[in-house]
């Protein structure tokens, strides 16, 4: 039981962190009907800026005694947030936009390019360089409470009340307001949605921000759940982890904000049980198997129908 | 003589005119090389001057080493490449081998075994050196060897533990102790020196070493009446250990053995601590890193075992310490003293060898007996490995301690 109810909270945490990243390929996916391939990276950028500007901040580094008080945690991440949401809009103004009539394969085959820009320059000296970097303490280590043994501690309670209320933010933002129904508007019909004076380049952009925002903040998320060394950008690892978000977005229906949610969640439980209960040797394997049963059976997804709107 | 040398090395070959003239080209280059290289000789250093007479040629020997300057392991090329270093100078302060500076090339090879054959193939090839050191992970040596053996380089892994590196050919050599070993230090350890008898293991199964190492330990601990509780594997890019920590708490063992690298020992250890596991984590010589002190409190109490402790009295430890930390500023680990000890002792076997030809060095390099090293006395035995004790190390405060010392098996 003690082995369930952890596998339980462990796998709900990582699903959560999933969800985060699964939203932005969601709706980039709704609004312009591609796969940002590049959005695995902006994801790693949000670990490795969070450490670069923790240390500007001058948050010591891991092993060091000390917390920092809890607002320079927010403040890390709110800059985090910031710096990946204007690399975000970059990217899509510099490589997407000049791509808008252009076959929809060109503009996939560039996210890939944009991908492997991001992954390499990450490895520059002045970048991040190619070793793994520590991550600073931001939190303290605690255990909030335990039950028949399962530890449910301080930074569990942290990245999911974050992540949820990030989410609870996008829900808001997406259906009670205006800047919400020209996005839904704009996903509908482009054209039509130019037609009633939305401004839709506007609107794109805003959406890769916002997306590329949430990225960094599962980026920081990450960053304080596991702690210790954050391996360099190009490591497959942060590729694996946006590829299992991207099939959380894609069996919660692609395109559908509430799926990609409830995708992720799925993910990380059908992971972490996997793992515990069968064997730890497929462990991505059973991520991309559900993928495989979810296309072959039900192609808009696990939650495709539930919900029309799409962002 | 050098000339007479290369002369005679030529003329085995064809009697083409195409290789003449590149011969005769080559003679010349030697000639003007060697004119370049007698001046300063003649006019500075007297030291130099006084063995000129019993030098055969000035070129440098070139040595190269490949190692992962930087990537997950970067420690590891680091201190191994310093190590080195510290040999290569002194070597050339006292005068060289016969009379010819080592000059050392080092190649970083970023931790990846693609890359690993790149960068040897490139020592070889477009360096032309007489030998190779290098690598620490068994995964990179078992990528170089098949073509250092093939191009008739020899090559010295300074600490890859995995047997089956040395197997590879008669090039390949060690100065290291080999896994089944290490694997029995740690398990004599766990049962003799702290009586346990419930153990559990949580190794990287795409890693030679690790599972290696972990067959290796499973074996001995059983034999010598431990019971394993529980096995968990992780793959080369996890770092979600919690589904496998969860499980091996069910079963409460006394210790976890986890014989991986210090990168992951180090998020392990803190995501086993998260889960509230209180047991001590034992590993091997891949944990042997400056980084460990990233886990915190984590490692605490845990113990790995390694190549030397540097608080050993034994003068040969007690004077490496001091120059390395003269040198670079920190206590060595045992990376950097067998990257010490390898060099060293190809500078002997080079010594002895008379020429730097691949088939000799590696002949000199097979009779090396009772090579007095900074971790211990270095013998080379049929299979081209070392035969030496182990020490266990604990950590305490990302420092590590002297627990134990197992001697070399007398089989």
């Amino acid at each position: 039981m003690t082995q369930f109810l952890q596998t339980l909270t462990d796998g709900l945490t990582v699903g959560a962190l999933y969800a985060l990243i699964a939203l932005g390929y969601t709706m980039v996916y709704g609004i312009l009907k591609f796969i940002n391939f590049a959005h695995s990276d902006v994801f790693a950028l949000g670990v490795h800026l969070s450490i670069v500007i923790a240390s500007i901040l001058g948050i010591k580094a891991l092993g060091d005694t000390g917390t920092p008080p809890w607002y320079m945690g927010a403040l890390v991440l709110v800059l985090a947030m910031l710096a990946c949401g204007a690399i975000g809009f970059l990217v899509e103004r510099l490589a997407y936009k000049p791509l808008r009539s252009a076959p929809r394969l060109n503009v996939l085959i560039t996210a890939i390019g944009v991908s492997l820009l991001f992954q390499n320059a990450g490895q520059l000296p002045w970048a991040f360089g190619v070793s793994p970097r520590a991550w600073p303490t931001l939190l303290p280590d605690g255990e909030l409470f335990s039950i028949a043994g399962v530890k449910f501690r301080l930074v569990h309670a942290v990245v999911l009340a974050t992540a949820i209320a990030l989410m609870l933010a996008l829900q808001y933002l997406i259906f009670k307001t205006k800047l919400g129904s020209a996005m839904r508007a704009v996903s509908f019909n482009t054209r039509t949605a130019a037609l009633m004076g939305i401004n839709v380049n506007g609107i794109i952009s805003f959406t890769f921000v916002v997306g590329s925002m949430l990225a960094a903040a599962g980026g920081f998320l990450y960053g304080v759940y596991y702690g210790g060394q954050m391996k360099q950008t190009a490591d497959s690892m942060w590729v694996m982890l946006g590829l299992k978000a991207f099939v959380a977005a894609v069996v919660g229906g692609i395109g559908n904000v509430r799926g990609a949610v409830l995708g992720g969640i799925m993910i990380g439980l059908i992971e972490f049980f996997g793992v515990q209960y069968v064997s730890d040797q497929y462990r991505d394997a059973y991520v991309f198997a559900i993928l495989i049963l979810v296309l072959l059976f039900k192609p808009e997804g696990v939650f495709g129908k539930a919900t029309v709107e799409k962002v | 003589m050098t000339h007479a040398a290369v002369i005679r090395r030529t003329s085995q070959g064809t009697v083409s005119r195409w290789l003449a003239m590149g011969l005769a080209a080559a003679v010349m280059a030697f000639a003007g090389g060697c004119k370049k290289e007698e001046a300063p000789k003649a006019s500075g250093e007297p030291k130099a001057a006084q063995q000129a007479p019993a030098a055969p040629s000035t070129d440098p020997i070139k040595v190269g080493h490949f190692a992962s300057m930087t990537g997950s392991e970067a420690t590891f090329g680091v201190s191994t490449d310093n190590g080195i270093k510290l040999a290569v100078e002194e070597r050339n302060a006292a005068g060289g081998i016969k009379g010819r500076k080592v000059e050392l090339i080092t190649y970083d090879n970023q931790g990846k075994p693609q890359e690993t054959v790149t960068v040897v193939t490139r020592l070889i090839q477009q360096d032309k050196v007489a030998a190779l050191l290098g690598e620490v992970a068994s995964s990179r040596s078992l990528a170089a060897a098949p073509v250092a053996q093939r191009a008739g380089v020899p090559m010295v892994s300074p600490s890859s533990t995995n047997p089956s590196v040395t197997q590879v050919g008669d090039m390949i050599f060690r100065v290291c102790f080999i896994d089944p070993f290490q694997g029995y230090v740690g398990a004599r350890f766990a049962s003799e020196n702290l009586k346990f008898t419930k153990g559990a293991v949580l190794y990287n199964r795409a890693q030679a070493y690790s599972d290696g190492l972990r067959k290796n330990f499973n074996e001995a601990f059983t034999k010598m009446g431990g019971t394993l509780v529980a096995e968990q594997a992780y793959g080369d890019g996890d770092n979600d250990f919690s589904a496998q920590l969860t499980a091996i708490r069910e079963k409460n063992p006394e210790f976890i053995y986890v014989p991986g690298y210090y990168t992951e020992v180090v998020n392990i250890a803190r995501q086993a601590r998260r889960l509230g596991i209180k047991a001590p984590l034992i590993g091997g010589d891949g944990w042997d890193s400056e980084e460990l002190k990233n886990a915190g409190d984590a490692l605490d109490g845990s113990f790995f075992s390694n190549h030397y402790s540097h608080e050993e009295t034994r003068p040969e430890v007690q004077d490496f310490v001091k120059k390395y930390q003269a040198k670079f500023g920190k206590v060595p680990d045992g990376l950097a003293a067998l990257g010490y000890d390898a060099a060293r002792m190809l500078f002997d076997a080079m010594d002895r060898a008379g020429s730097t030809d691949g088939k000799a060095v590696a002949a000199a390099l097979a009779a090396t007996k009772d090579f007095p090293g900074v971790t211990g006395k270095i013998s080379m035995d049929a299979q081209r490995n070392a035969n030496k004790g182990a020490v266990m190390l604990e950590i305490q405060g990302g420092q590590t301690k002297f627990a134990g010392f197992i001697p070399a098996p007398t089989n």
